[in-house]
């Protein structure tokens, strides 16, 4: 008897977090994307996103989460690899994950500095002769500043994955007359793609919304969901629009974690 | 060199940064077509020659020779062997026909002959209609044979076993024990086989290497390792044995526990001091009278096929009898053993000195009969 009521006693925390943080706003943000902006019920909302201007943004949006998690992958991979090698990796992994534990907005400002007109990236570009260049608020500071946010995050489930592979399953690989390409397009590649999946979606699904980003280092060059979302909050009162945009957030994100959902394998 | 050697080590050392070697100076020869185990404790080595014939390291000192070719640099996905590993080694996310298949379809064979070979390789295991398993389905003994079919479908001249009955348990390691020496026969390739259970090897081998220290310290079939024991680690590693010191008066006597027996040994120097083998089978319970030694029963032991009985003579030295007939703890009985249970050990002989020796008895034994 008294087990049974210490287990619910344990249960109270979880449930309180699952309703007030997940359940309730879910249910506001739907309630609220049926009112226009004057406060009537309507599916005006619904339409609206329908029309090419929100379509577009959200194209905008996918492409440069794309970019993002593509980017973010092909530095990852060589690099949880490499880290799985070295003699000390877990002080190594250590070293890249530090980062994340800094406040986005402090590192955001930092890079406004280094990117700057008068920064340290640009003061390096005339020293070797190429002169002084628009970095701050382009594409390219977006992206670069983004990969770099999201790098640990993708780093650390691949890093796990490729550290949980039975190294003598290489050796079998070899032993079988496999090379070291073969092996890893037939075996290790394989059995990391969970790792892979999901440090694709701890980056995807953050870049699809990242809106602090976009203001910041791309000068609102690059309207995303997430921009969109805020604007509507904060400078039009729209809200019954910014709810429905992120109505289809979240059903994007769900789409994309059943997309990429992982399957256990055992042995 | 005898034309059959497969493989061969010469003088062969692999050491690790400024460890002791793992291995230390090794020779051997390995001939085509027999079965062979290495045989020793953990860390003794065994499972170092196994990845050095397999090319997953390669040596510090000395040369490999595979077929007469020198093999030291050519990486393991070139080399003609193949290994059944202790944990198997199965890709998990292929099921059991493309496990089997791996290193077919890296040799590019056509589709029709890849499944010809694996259900071919699959039958010589016994597991036809197992071929879309995934690997997880499979029970220990089942992953066991799909990890020796995966071996053996790429035809190899020699299949390199790591310990892998290891995880199975009892009855059916003794079944498999049987198959893979059946398989051996009759696929007719060389088996290089590494264990640490002495039984499996006396049952299965055609010859077998004890490894100590790096070191190997006896090879021959299972028979002589077991009758002719070189030293103190032999004898005692293979079989259980009764350790005694003692002292070759002359020929064909040999004095210990202070008393003088009759032997089949001789060559040695007058009054040199040796070690003295008796098998526990070889000891056989009788009255005080007629016994040979007199000794205290301490405690008993029954292990099914026999009673394991320890004893103890006047001198404390233990003598392990291994018998059908049940005696009686605290009773003094006498222990008889025929002067041919006797195996007599040389302090610190070498392999060739020790074949040596023993093949002057050979002789003896003609000339006599």
């Amino acid at each position: 008897m008294e087990n049974k009521l210490t287990r619910s006693l344990y249960r109270i925390p979880y449930l309180l977090w699952i309703l007030l943080f997940v359940i309730v706003p879910i249910l506001l943000v739907l309630y609220y994307s049926f009112f226009d902006i004057e406060g009537n019920f309507s599916f005006i909302n619904y339409q609206k996103f329908f029309t090419p201007v929100y379509l577009k943004m959200t194209i905008s949006s996918f492409w440069y989460a794309f970019l993002i998690t593509a980017i973010s992958l092909l530095i990852s991979y060589p690099t949880a690899y490499l880290l799985t090698k070295t003699r000390h990796k877990q002080l190594w992994l250590l070293l890249i994950i530090v980062p994340s534990w800094i406040n986005l907005l402090l590192k955001a400002y930092a890079f406004i500095g280094i990117f700057g007109t008068y920064g340290a990236a640009n003061s390096f570009l005339k020293m070797i002769g190429i002169g002084s260049r628009q970095i701050l608020f382009t594409d390219f500071s977006f992206v670069f500043v983004s990969v770099y946010i999201f790098i640990p995050f993708m780093i650390l489930p691949i890093f796990n994955a490729l550290d949980e592979l039975n190294p003598t399953l290489l050796d079998a690989a070899s032993d079988l007359g496999a090379s070291k390409w073969t092996t890893f397009r037939r075996i290790i590649f394989p059995l990391t793609i969970d790792g892979v999946k999901s440090g694709c979606q701890v980056v995807f699904i953050p870049a699809l919304s990242l809106f602090m980003l976009t203001r910041l280092i791309a000068g609102n060059r690059v309207i995303t969901l997430g921009t969109s979302i805020e604007q509507h909050f904060l400078v039009t009162q729209d809200w019954g629009m910014g709810s429905t945009i992120a109505v289809f957030l979240i059903i994007i994100m769900v789409l994309i974690m059943l997309v990429t959902g992982t399957r256990k394998r055992g042995v | 060199m005898t034309n059959a050697a497969i493989i061969q080590f010469n003088n062969v050392t692999k050491q690790y940064d400024n460890d002791p070697p793992v291995l230390d100076d090794v020779s051997f020869e390995i001939e085509r077509g027999k079965f062979y185990t290495l045989l020793g404790p953990s860390g003794c080595g065994k499972t170092t020659i196994l990845r050095l014939i397999a090319g997953f390291i390669e040596p510090s000192k000395g040369e490999i020779y595979f077929n007469e070719k020198k093999i030291n640099d050519i990486p393991a996905n070139k080399r003609q062997v193949n290994t059944v590993f202790q944990d198997y080694a199965l890709f998990p996310h292929l099921n059991v026909f493309e496990n089997v298949a791996f290193g077919l379809r890296i040799k590019k064979l056509k589709n029709a002959e890849i499944e010809r070979k694996v259900k071919e390789a699959l039958s010589f295991v016994n597991l036809t209609g197992y071929e879309n398993r995934e690997i997880r389905e499979m029970s220990g003994g089942q992953r066991q044979r799909v990890a020796i079919a995966r071996a053996i479908v790429n035809e190899p001249e020699v299949i390199l076993l790591d310990e892998p009955l290891s995880a199975l348990d009892l009855k059916l390691r003794t079944e498999m024990q049987y198959e893979l020496r059946e398989l051996q026969r009759r696929l007719g390739i060389t088996f290089i086989f590494v264990t640490h259970d002495q039984e499996e090897a006396l049952a299965m081998s055609d010859e077998i290497f004890v490894i100590n220290k790096g070191k190997i310290q006896q090879s021959g079939t299972p028979t002589d390792i077991y009758d002719e024991p070189i030293n103190r680690f032999v004898a005692d590693f293979i079989g259980e044995s009764n350790i005694v010191n003692g002292r070759m008066m002359k020929d064909y006597r040999v004095e210990f526990v202070g008393r003088e027996f009759e032997c089949v040994d001789k060559g040695f120097n007058e009054n040199e001091p040796v070690e003295i083998i008796i098998r526990p089978e070889d000891l056989e319970i009788t009255t005080l009278e007629r016994g040979k030694l007199q000794v205290r029963v301490d405690s008993q032991l029954f292990r099914g096929v026999h009673y394991e009985i320890s004893c103890y003579d006047k001198d404390e030295n233990e003598w392990l009898v291994h018998s059908t007939k049940k005696a009686t703890v605290g009773d003094e009985i006498g222990l008889y053993f025929d002067p041919e249970a006797i195996h007599v050990m040389r302090h610190g002989e070498t392999e060739e000195e020790f074949d040596r020796r023993l093949e002057t008895y050979a002789d003896v034994d003609r000339h006599g009969k």
